[in-house]
């Protein structure tokens, strides 16, 4: 048999699935030691949709990160900035918040989403163009411009929006949880979840199934060779950020109704947070990404109720113990 | 005959090395020209310049008459110039098919000609749906050319494709190159291979230092031992 007839079967690839199970041995892990199984379902639920938000926050960033080789540290002002956005709907029509209807709720809850991914979208045209353009390949400055990006952000929604949280209650209907038994259910968390398994699988279904996707997952591998078949790999990269920063306005939309409040810091307070996301899942991962979500959410959730002191430093524990088991993070894509 | 390619003192730099200095070399449309010489003469940079993935620090690339050496490497591929690197450069994260179909890129695959590349090329069809990065290395190697030739293209740069591959697959790849010629494609293929070399070479240039030292016909150059060994250092026929 010769490589050219290939008469024999290829090896079969190894399915790296230890990855994709971690979440669930670390949930069956922890649960004796939080002992009430209601308890567990709860930081479980809170855990998954903390996750979900997360993701959402982050993907489009590690996409950014593994198809250019960008690091963008100002990813956060358009968290922020997507949260503000929301404001500007959702607070004017405070009544249909407020009404006991979950399609009244949704009414405005969709447009404030849509608005806010928009205008997040074009901020990330404006970033793209002014800020990362001029120092592709440069990663010193990347970091300087990107995280001067953020801080002029941070200090224009100062400026516009003054200095104090502006409260951003969640819709009447979104409010309160299900009880099932002993178990407690938010029913917030239970959107945010599906509202990151529609993206997960939406990006999912670009990726897999689209021209444009695989583009995009072999510009990740090797952008030149992507170039050389004659594709213009910059204008593809310019809308992959834009639909990254977009995605992180809709992160910012949720994060702020789950947290109730908005204020100029939380772009600036998520960005270690989404970068922890992005290194442990691996540059360029969009699978990995959605594990390191839910893994940093975990963590962070059942620490919290079993080392409430560990909490804070909780995230920068499990990179290191990833990085140490995986230095390239949990599912390495690129060669860079 | 018709000049497809030509360089005119192009120099390259990488950095601080001055790696092409000052290339002057023709390429006529419709022939295969292989270019020669030893590790480090600059012959993957001069392929690498012409595509446009290095820029030319001085000097003009045309193709039919165009100047391309400030052109971005898509602008250039989309001038109907196929690449296939040293390094195969496969996607291997995506399936075969998905290689070829992100090469095809004015269109659908085209079946027959499809058929055709599989008629050199068995193995793509019976891994039509698997991982490109499972392949072997002569598989990944035939996916590399494939993809360069999935759509008629008007000169293809194809870098060292023989090197370490079985001598069934480098016979294979020979009648492939042969049959793409015939088809009215203009090949500029870097070869170490004397057997490949004189089979598909019409003209020869040979490269030292950055510059083309020898330019012929390959014929002359395969009955000339003593020139081998003044250009490459070696003969031919002891290094097939």
């Amino acid at each position: 048999m010769t490589d050219l007839a290939a008469s024999g079967a290829l090896p079969k690839p190894k399915r790296d699935v230890l990855p994709v199970l971690l979440p669930v041995i670390l949930a069956l892990a922890v649960a004796p030691l939080i002992g009430s199984a209601s308890s567990w379902v709860t930081l479980t639920v809170a855990s998954l949709a903390m996750g979900m938000m997360i993701f959402i926050m982050a993907s489009g960033l590690t996409l950014v990160f593994g198809l250019m080789d960008v690091l963008n540290f100002g990813h956060g002002a358009f968290i922020a900035v997507g949260a503000y956005i929301a404001t500007l709907v959702l607070l004017p029509l405070a009544p249909y918040v407020q009404a006991d209807s979950l399609l009244t709720n949704l009414a405005v809850l969709a447009p404030a989403a849509v608005l806010s991914m928009a205008v997040s979208g074009a901020l990330g045209l404006v970033v793209e163009r002014l800020l990362i353009l001029p120092v592709y390949g440069q990663h010193l400055k990347q970091i300087l411009m990107t995280t001067g990006g953020l801080i002029v952000a941070e200090q224009a929604l100062y400026a516009l929006w003054g200095p104090q949280i502006i409260p951003l209650p969640l819709p009447t209907s979104l409010r309160g949880s299900f009880i099932i038994g002993d178990v407690v259910i938010a029913k917030y968390r239970l959107l945010a979840m599906l509202v990151g398994l529609v993206v997960f699988a939406g990006i999912q279904l670009v990726l897999n199934r689209t021209k444009i996707g695989l583009l995009i997952r072999a510009g990740v591998e090797n952008r030149e060779m992507v170039e050389a078949l004659g594709y213009r790999i910059r204008r593809l990269f310019l809308g992959v950020f834009m639909v990254g920063s977009g995605l992180a306005g809709l992160g910012g939309v949720m994060w702020a109704l789950y947290r109730e409040q908005v204020h100029a810091s939380m772009g600036n307070d998520l960005t270690v947070l989404v970068f922890i996301v992005v290194i442990i899942g691996g540059l360029g991962s969009i699978g990995g990404c959605f594990i390191g979500a839910l893994l940093v959410a975990m963590v962070a959730n059942y620490g919290g109720f079993l080392v409430p002191k560990l909490a804070l430093v909780s995230n920068i524990l499990l990179m290191v113990a990833i990085l140490m088991w995986r230095p390239r993070g949990l599912y390495a894509v690129t060669s860079r | 005959m018709t000049e497809l390619l030509s360089l005119a003192g192009v120099h390259t730099h990488i950095g601080r090395y001055h790696i092409l200095q000052g290339v002057d070399f023709s390429v006529a449309e419709g022939q295969t020209t292989m270019l020669l010489g030893r590790n480090g003469a600059g012959k993957t940079s001069t392929l690498r310049t012409i595509m446009g993935l290095w820029q030319a620090s001085a000097g003009r690339i045309s193709l039919h008459g165009r100047p391309i050496e400030h052109s971005a490497t898509p602008d250039i591929a989309r001038l109907g110039v196929g690449y296939v690197p040293e390094s195969m450069a496969v996607f291997s994260d995506l399936t075969v098919k998905e290689n070829l179909v992100l090469a095809a890129r004015d269109g659908p695959l085209d079946d027959a000609r499809l058929e055709w590349i599989f008629g050199f090329f068995p193995a793509l069809k019976r891994f039509w749906l698997s991982r490109a990065g499972a392949l072997s290395g002569g598989q990944k190697q035939m996916l590399s050319i494939a993809r360069a030739i999935v759509e008629p293209r008007k000169l293809l740069l194809i870098d060292e494709p023989t090197k370490g591959l079985a001598p069934a697959i480098v016979v294979a790849l020979i009648e492939c190159f042969a049959e793409v010629k015939r088809r009215g494609a203009t090949i500029l293929l870097v070869e170490q291979n004397f057997f490949a070399a004189r089979e598909l070479g019409d003209s020869v240039l040979v490269m030292d230092n950055g510059k083309i030292v020898h330019r012929g016909e390959m014929a002359a150059l395969a009955s000339d031992v003593a020139l081998q060994e003044r250009l490459l250092g070696l003969s031919l026929e002891t290094h097939q």
